[in-house]
């Protein structure tokens, strides 16, 4: 539906896209992590791209990944990195759609955040974290949002048991959070 | 205590100050810090439940600290140890006010993986269609209603409610359930409409209709409700895009984005339907642009009823539907294949895929990662209460602690959905 959008961004900026693949009418480009501000600002504001409007963030916990049936598509490594963090966006202009996928090793899960340049993904982010643990650099205000702080893990990891319980702790003092702007200083 | 006698015990009585000729404020009477204040997780005016730090300069907001995940029951988890039609049920609750949106949405996801989009008999689609419609109905309904109750019009809330529970009820006739359907299923619905439903829906909607009337005439000049939702928690359009704003928040913005017009899904190009807009994007407008939409709901289920086919309502493709009964008992291979469906669930190919429709609060999305098995890999829900209630901190700035209530009322903020 929107390959012109793939090829496009491949001709743009080739060094940031490992690959592109579409599936089920989707289209989906991986991009390598170093050069995802630059790519995301470009789909952005490049007026053919226009991708202004946030979908949602993700994550994908690859470790039990054990595919049966019919071979996988060859856009999909058989060696993957532990975590695949998407990004969907959307065009309200062109009306085109597009998910950005970043891999990233179990051992160094973290990646630039998102969320200045659309702030939806503030909240999205901030869920992918408390989810998969995933470090967004750069995050404004990176905090666990369901679960509460005391909270040991990260859930929707595959390696996190189902059964698994944790009594809640109590909190002793009420979470103040600093405040910034003309009131800075002033709270007590 | 003395008897008062005199004005100026009383005033000392009343004002608590010694000196009640010097009126002036000090700091002990108002003091400057800022305060925090803790609305929620359980509050009469909170839908659901949320906790919201407040920080206040008197009584105007410096910083509202949105704070969900009170009714997080591990949708996304649950979901994957559970077959593709056990899922069914778990989304029932996620947006508990329009469970049949939820039902199609997850079918839609793990239909476009297995290939079949737009290949469901044309019967099962309308079906589909007029219970989503229902639903969008009762979300809006319940919308509305109880934000007028928070802001003292109780009239109102009961005359809604009393129509919600007409099309609840007519639900139940179609599912079995009142709330918590499960209707829907991978390749089509569980049963057919019952007989006679058409009549019996098409006059509920006449009622509603009349109902509708009195509700505007109650509301939309009322003055204590213009008062307290006009200019209330502006959203302007370029912010409620980034915000990733979808429904009818968006659409009170001016932002002219439906699913069911601009990415068509199942037969919705086949009815006519319009899509309405605001203006100012505050709460007002939030309120009316889910009037007129109840009312184009209205109009896409009159439509149906006119154009809607005879036929199966499941799909004929063995991979989703379970044999036929009489098969299941008098055969071996029917038996298996029936209990390989329930015990395995239904098999899908591996593969990564984004479904999403309009729900009742917008873009409501399933993100399915398949790994070949009757299990998902991992599923996502894309809910738009989520990523509105985002936005909420920034609506509350500069306003009052009561315009909280009308805010909070407009976004809608469903908790099962928000929470997942």
């Amino acid at each position: 539906m929107s390959q012109k959008v793939l090829d496009a961004l491949t001709a743009a900026l080739p060094g940031a896209v490992v690959r592109t693949g579409s599936a089920h009418g989707d289209e989906i480009a991986w991009i390598k992590r170093e050069e995802l501000v630059p790519a995301a600002t470009w789909l952005r504001d490049d007026p053919k791209m226009l991708f202004d409007a946030p979908v949602f963030c993700t994550c994908i916990d690859w470790l039990d990944w054990k595919p049966v049936g019919r071979p996988v598509a060859e856009y999909w490594n058989e060696t993957k990195p532990r975590f695949t963090v998407a990004y969907q966006l959307r065009s309200t202009t062109h009306k085109h759609r597009l998910r950005l996928e970043i891999e990233l090793p179990e051992n160094d899960a973290r990646l630039p955040s998102l969320a200045d340049l659309w702030p939806a993904f503030n909240w999205q982010e901030r869920e992918t974290f408390d989810m998969y643990g995933i470090r967004f650099d750069g995050h404004p205000d990176l905090r666990r949002i369901y679960l509460y702080e005391e909270f040991v893990g990260y859930p929707l990891r595959k390696d996190y048991p189902k059964e698994k319980r944790q009594p809640l702790v109590r909190r002793d003092d009420l979470p103040i959070n600093p405040i910034k702007g003309p009131h800075a200083g002033e709270h007590k | 205590m003395a008897p008062i006698t005199d004005g100026q015990s009383l005033k000392q009585l009343v004002l608590g100050r010694k000196d009640v000729q010097d009126m002036s404020d000090t700091e002990a009477d108002l003091p400057p810090d800022l305060m925090t204040v803790n609305m929620g997780p359980s509050h009469p005016a909170m839908h659901g439940t949320v906790r919201i730090v407040l920080t206040v300069d008197g009584e105007k907001i410096v910083k509202g600290d949105v704070q969900p995940g009170y009714l997080h029951r591990c949708f996304e988890k649950e979901s994957e140890y559970a077959t593709y039609t056990q899922v069914f049920p778990y989304t029932d609750r996620l947006n508990y006010v329009s469970p049949m949106i939820n039902n199609c949405g997850w079918a839609m996801a793990v239909e476009k993986l297995m290939g079949l989009t737009g290949k469901l008999p044309r019967r099962a689609e309308y079906v589909r269609v007029i219970v989503s419609e229902m639903s969008r109905i009762t979300d809006h309904l319940t919308c509305v209603g109880a934000s007028a109750m928070e802001l003292g019009a109780f009239t109102p809330f009961l005359y809604l409610l009393k129509c919600r529970e007409w099309l609840y009820q007519l639900l139940e006739k179609v599912s079995g359930a009142r709330l918590t359907h499960s209707y829907v299923r991978v390749g089509g619905v569980s049963k057919d409409l019952p007989d006679g439903f058409a009549a019996e829906l098409l006059g509920c909607l006449d009622k509603i209709a009349s109902v509708m009337v009195e509700c505007e005439s109650l509301l939309n000049n009322n003055k204590i409700f213009r008062d307290r939702m006009a200019g209330i928690g502006k959203l302007t359009k370029e912010d409620a895009i980034k915000t990733g704003c979808v429904g009818p928040i968006a659409r009170a913005a001016g932002v002219d984005y439906d699913v069911r017009r601009d990415y068509p899904y199942s037969i919705y190009p086949e009815v006519e339907f319009d899509v309405p807009l605001g203006t100012t994007g505050d709460c007002y407008d939030r309120y009316l642009v889910r009037i007129e939409e109840l009312k184009q709901s209205m109009r896409i289920l009159r439509q149906c009823f006119a154009q809607i086919p005879d036929g199966p309502v499941m799909s004929d493709d063995h991979r989703v539907t379970l044999p036929a009964k009489g098969a299941t008992y008098n055969t071996i291979e029917s038996m298996i294949r029936h209990f390989k469906h329930i015990v395995d669930g239904v098999r899908v190919p591996a593969g990564e895929g984004y479904a999403f429709l309009e729900g009742g609060n917008g873009e409501l999305g399933f993100f399915v990662v398949a790994d070949g098995t009757g299990r998902p890999y991992k599923a996502y829900c894309r809910s738009p209460s989520f990523v509105h209630l985002s936005t909420a901190e920034m609506l509350f700035k500069d306003h009052f602690i009561a315009d909280v209530v009308p805010i909070f009322g407009m976004i809608n903020m469903i908790g099962g959905e928000c929470d997942k």
